[in-house]
């Protein structure tokens, strides 16, 4: 078992209005250190296969067709080996 | 002449959309729920606004991959008319039926409130019957409605007049101010090359009675009624 954790984020071309609201609230709370706040997506994929090739594979083929939006989404996958619970 | 309104898990718009082209456009309405896989016989395919699949992931993303979506495309891939509305236009973008995408409302939140449309081209089914520069007062309900498409795709969209509305003001000017929601070029609503298939995010179905308040979304539905009647003839 693999889990495939799949990091989506806004383009950095696009403003990120949620970004800019927390970035305000860090401020208020004295945070005056955070230049910039940029608010994205983790899924978790656990992924029935013993390959790690395929994990990655299905993972990235998730992430094109529905988990994320490439028109103003970017995403970065990171595979990682389950221990077997017992 | 059949219209029919898709109705996906969290659509609430659906029943506007039937009264709207049912009792007040007088035209034989049906629903169509989202397993189905066969259009039936419509002739215009109304893809509602409200919050499919509570909106998870992105709005539209999950509906998109209805049953019923897959039919919808082969519908639109022949020349069938398909209008969306608010939530159906964000289905109809996740689908690639219409190009760009919809960002979070630039100020965050959830706007319900009249606005100021101006057709920009009359040219296509869905404004046929409205004059170029025409003003319509229609009602937006949305949080996610900011559209972005990136600067070739909306020098593709100009050159091609495939925006049919834009947010103005009362005295029809294009201002920073009428925009509700920030989204690119002031678009609120667009149709692809091929003219068939319409997306906006006002509501035109709760704009066709007086009494709540303005029945300028008629004036849409009437265009594409006669657009279809044209078709019959």
């Amino acid at each position: 078992m693999f889990q495939a954790n799949v990091k989506i984020t806004l383009r950095k071309s696009i403003l990120d209005p949620k970004g800019k609201a927390i970035k305000l609230a860090l401020g208020n709370l004295g945070f005056n250190e955070v230049a910039e706040v940029r608010v994205g997506k983790l899924v978790q994929l656990n992924i029935n296969t013993d390959n790690r090739e395929e994990a990655q594979r299905i993972a990235t083929e998730t992430s094109q067709q529905l988990l994320a939006n490439q028109v103003m989404e970017d995403f970065e996958v990171e595979v990682i080996e389950l221990e077997e619970v017992k | 002449m059949k219209i029919g309104v898709i109705v996906f898990p969290g659509s609430n718009c659906d029943h506007d959309a039937y009264h709207a082209m049912k009792h007040v456009m007088g035209v034989d309405t049906t629903f169509i729920w989202h397993k189905e896989t066969d259009l039936g016989d419509v002739d215009l395919v109304l893809v509602p606004g409200g919050f499919s699949y509570g909106d998870y992931l992105r709005s539209g993303a999950i509906a998109r991959f209805s049953p019923v979506m897959g039919e919808v495309i082969k519908y639109a891939g022949k020349g069938g008319l398909v209008m969306g509305i608010c939530n159906g236009f964000q289905v109809l973008l996740e689908a690639g039926l219409l190009p760009g995408t919809m960002l979070h409302n630039e100020h965050l939140r959830f706007s319900c409130k009249q606005t100021w449309l101006r057709c920009e081209n009359t040219d296509s089914p869905f404004t046929s019957k409205i004059e170029e520069g025409r003003l319509l007062q229609i009602p937006i309900a949305h949080g996610e409605g900011n559209y972005y498409a990136d600067d070739e795709n909306l020098e593709i969209l100009k050159d091609n007049n495939q925006i049919l509305f834009r947010y103005a003001d009362a005295a029809g000017n294009i201002t920073k101010e009428a925009n509700p929601n920030g989204s690119a070029y002031n678009i609120a609503g667009i149709c692809n090359k091929t003219r068939n298939v319409m997306g906006m995010m006002p509501h035109p179905e709760r704009a066709v009675e007086t009494q709540i308040g303005s029945d300028h979304g008629k004036l849409i539905f009437e265009s594409v009624l006669s657009s279809l009647k044209a078709v019959e003839l």
